[in-house]
């Protein structure tokens, strides 16, 4: 990167829960300032024109094949909602494990991704299988609580056998410029996390501007986020195209000048298998194939499985099945 | 083999019919050569022969000039609004049939399907809007006379016959922006196409027909550059308006030296894209790339030489080089292709001279790994580093896909080093600093400055050049001006 300062010894591979060699970057707040906002610019029109650009990528035939089951493999089946119930879990789980029950061939989803109360519930669901279960954490969505609540939201998820962590930053904190409190967090939740994988959700709607969620995912890296994760899916504007690349080029660039690849997960309102392959067509020619992988990348959604699964069974058939060949949940 | 193969997306070719052969479009109908001649346009992906065409001489060149005078009286005579119900007419004919026109553009000329429908169509149909909606307003267009008490004089009148010569690059958005300005303006036409892509033009003239242009208000006369000289010189024109190269444009500033013929030159370029420190970086890389390797850098204003800040170079070349390795080049016709031919084998022949000087001369050369089609005329995306401005390279225009690289050390020698052409069509900058913008872009000599973009185009904007680029601007409303007496 252009104007960031130089690292004074590069990183070991495998994401090591804090990144001492930032450690000049992170010992102050005016530091850490410095450095977010010596970060190169985003130009918003440009940044958009080159994702819609990319947009019209036409996948066919083998590729939208190979496109469909890899987004199947990568999604974050999700159920985030105050009515969420054992019974829905579970169904959730095992549509997780078989997505498509008239084709066994189907690949199950990357995870099932829960409120942490209901973590147990999903593990012993998806018990012997090799779908992870992903906790929400931290007083999702809104982050607005005192840090001890969020680290002991986080204790009980991963004490309950959460494999992954989904985390939201302290927006408030953020966009008042309170960028190391926003670290501290981070590094705080990672810490509780134990062995868990960590998604740090920016909420990207909120932080609004491109520069902002470009400075976001740096200080979320740095603070050693596995997962840098748009949106929480609450509110109006989620994953966008324009601001998944954005993020694509912030870990190719962080792996690119330290060594540590992080993995992309875009949430909330991918629905279609259209949007879900122009999302993979992003992540092959911006990042390439490294994150082509569910170790790497991740869809959050719910109603986008069954359109896959539509869409996989017209592949497979030549006809368009319809909603009730497809399993509700 | 990588993990995501994109399959072949090939766009029908069956929206179009390709006749075996074409005539020469004069006085509303298609017609052989007076000679008889014809000539063979071919694919260049491919080298398949698509069509034969008339190759119209100087005795056909007569009959379409007469035929464009004997329209003159009464097409200028028709009000303005009724000109623009038939331009109107002539914009929605070609957004309806745009897909067929993509498909023939593509195979005629070898660019990429995803140029010909995302930039070449939607721009001539905005064009043709574009024009229809001035045809009524021409008194108000800030021509014509006007006293100091502001009572007005006479308004601006059409010149006559337009005698328009094309290049093969964008052929029918270079038709469009020939032929929109001159019948809003109340001006007739005869259009010569280049003689490596006429089919366009030809399809052009038949959507003329299906508008119930009158007769003689379009005439289109497929050839080479003799025909387009007896256009230049004959007596019936009374405005000449070419697009093409310096060297032709000089010939024909000559050739109409001492006429009454008004005469506007769009020519060659060598555009500076000027990356500056504190660039939005990875967008910059996407302004590069689309300023040099659209439409395989055969454009006027393509950003030929890249002038970046010496402090950022290594990172800003290794992004491009990332980025150019995922460009897609092959099949045109391939929804996926980033790249397409060359569009005939003396261009192809042209850029891999000056690429070999460039080597010869020291510069360094890089292209991605890349395979090209076995038949066709292909050329690799190639950056030259090393670059000065003493690099053959550097000064001449190559017209392909070849970026140079030249660095800087600070803003007054970034804008030195873009000024110090012959050339002055098009420049980028790219900085997130707004002031820096302004500064800059005041001092450039070029028509076009594009900031923080690159290879943009709306009709509503003015397109020209300074020094050896031309005179005269089209588009807009300065572009009124060139086919008006005012």
């Amino acid at each position: 990167m252009p104007t960031s300062p130089k690292l004074s010894a590069p990183l070991e591979q495998g994401g090591a829960p804090t990144t001492p060699a930032f450690a000049d970057v992170t010992a102050s707040d005016s530091t850490l300032r410095r450095f977010l906002h010596g970060l190169p610019g985003v130009d918003a029109v440009g940044l958009e024109a080159r994702a819609a650009s990319l947009g019209t990528r036409s996948i066919k035939t083998t590729a939208k094949a190979y496109a469909i089951d890899l987004a199947i493999s990568m999604i974050d089946l999700t159920t985030l909602e105050g009515a969420d119930t054992p019974g829905k879990v579970r169904a959730l789980a095992a549509k997780a494990v078989h997505p498509d029950p008239t084709d066994r061939t189907t690949p199950r989803t990357a995870a099932v991704c829960v409120y942490p109360d209901m973590v147990a519930t999903a593990k012993a669901a998806l018990a012997g299988t090799d779908v992870k279960v992903a906790s929400v954490a931290t007083a999702f969505p809104a982050g607005r609580a005192a840090l001890d609540v969020k680290l002991a939201d986080t204790r009980d998820a991963v004490a309950a056998g959460a494999d992954e962590i989904d985390m939201v930053i302290d927006r408030g904190a953020f966009l008042a410029g309170d960028y190391l409190k926003v670290y501290e967090e981070i590094r705080a939740v990672k810490e509780a996390s134990g062995a868990a994988r960590l998604k740090v959700i920016f909420e990207t709607g909120e932080l609004s501007t491109y520069d902002n969620i470009r400075r976001a995912s740096w200080l979320g890296m740095i603070a050693g986020a596995d997962f840098i994760k748009t949106s929480t899916g609450k509110v109006s504007v989620n994953a966008t195209p324009a601001n998944t690349l954005l993020m694509l080029e912030a870990v190719r660039d962080f792996r690119a000048q330290t060594g540590v690849q992080v993995g992309v997960k875009p949430a909330g309102g991918i629905r279609t298998t259209k949007d879900a392959i122009k999302f993979l067509v992003l992540v092959n020619e911006t990042v390439g194939e490294d994150w082509l992988d569910n170790h790497w990348f991740r869809f959050g959604a719910s109603s986008l499985l069954n359109d896959l699964l539509m869409q996989r069974q017209k592949l497979a058939t030549g006809r368009y099945s319809g909603p009730d060949y497809v399993t509700v949940d | 083999m990588t993990k995501f193969e994109y399959a072949p997306a090939p766009e029908s070719r069956s929206v179009v019919d390709i006749a075996p052969s074409y005539g020469l479009f004069i006085d509303g109908e298609f017609t052989e050569a007076a000679d008889g001649k014809v000539f063979k346009t071919v694919s260049p992906a491919s080298e398949e022969v698509l069509s034969e065409v008339a190759q119209a001489g100087a005795e056909d060149v007569d009959r379409a000039v007469q035929a464009a005078r004997k329209a003159f009286e009464k097409w200028s005579a028709l009000p303005g609004a009724e000109r623009a119900k038939y331009l109107f007419r002539i914009a929605r004919i070609i957004q309806e049939r745009s897909r067929e026109l993509a498909v023939l553009e593509t195979l005629d000329n070898g660019k990429p399907i995803k140029e010909t429908r995302d930039a070449d169509l939607p721009l001539v149909a905005a064009h043709f809007f574009y024009y229809a909606g001035w045809a009524d307003k021409l008194d108000h267009a800030g021509f014509g006379r006007r006293t100091t008490e502001g009572h007005s004089g006479a308004n601006p009148r059409p010149l006559g016959v337009a005698g328009q010569v094309i290049p093969w690059n964008f052929p029918l958005l270079m038709l469009a922006w020939k032929i929109a300005p001159a019948l809003a303006t109340g001006n007739t036409v005869v259009l010569k196409p280049a003689e490596t892509t006429p089919l366009s033009a030809l399809f052009f003239a038949d959507i003329c027909r299906q508008a119930g242009l009158p007769k003689g208000v379009v005439n289109i006369l497929p050839g080479y550059g003799d025909a387009g000289a007896a256009l230049v010189e004959h007596g019936g024109v009374n405005k000449v308006a070419f697009t093409g190269s310096t060297a032709v444009g000089k010939a024909i500033a000559r050739q109409v030296a001492g006429t009454r013929k008004k005469l506007t030159l769009e020519l060659g370029g060598k555009g500076a894209n000027i990356v500056f420190d504190d660039a939005p970086i990875d967008q910059a890389v996407e302004g590069i790339v689309t300023g040099i390797f659209f439409n395989q850098g055969q454009v006027c204003c393509a950003g030929s030489r890249l002038l970046v800040q010496e402090s950022i170079q290594d990172e800003l070349l290794d992004a491009l080089k990332r980025r150019l390795s995922t460009l897609r080049l092959g099949d045109p016709l391939d929804k996926n292709t980033d790249i397409g031919a060359i569009n005939s084998a003396e261009q192809l022949a042209r850029i891999k001279a000056l690429a070999e000087t460039g080597e010869a001369e020291g510069a360094e050369r890089w292209s991605p790994a890349c395979e090209l089609p076995s038949s066709g005329y292909w050329f690799a995306p190639t950056l030259f580093t090393n670059v000065t401005q003493a690099h053959t390279i550097a000064r001449d225009e190559i017209f392909g896909p070849v970026l140079s690289v030249l660095t800087f050390r600070t803003p007054d020698e970034a804008v030195a080093k873009a000024n110090n052409s012959q050339y002055g069509l098009s420049a980028g900058i790219w900085t997130e600093k707004g002031s820096r913008i302004l500064a800059v872009a005041n001092k450039l000599r070029a028509g076009v400055v594009w900031a923080n973009t690159f290879n943009k185009f709306d009709p509503t904007s003015p397109f020209g050049g300074y020094k050896e680029s031309g005179f005269g601007r089209e588009g807009g409303r300065h572009g009124l001006e060139a086919y008006l007496d005012v």
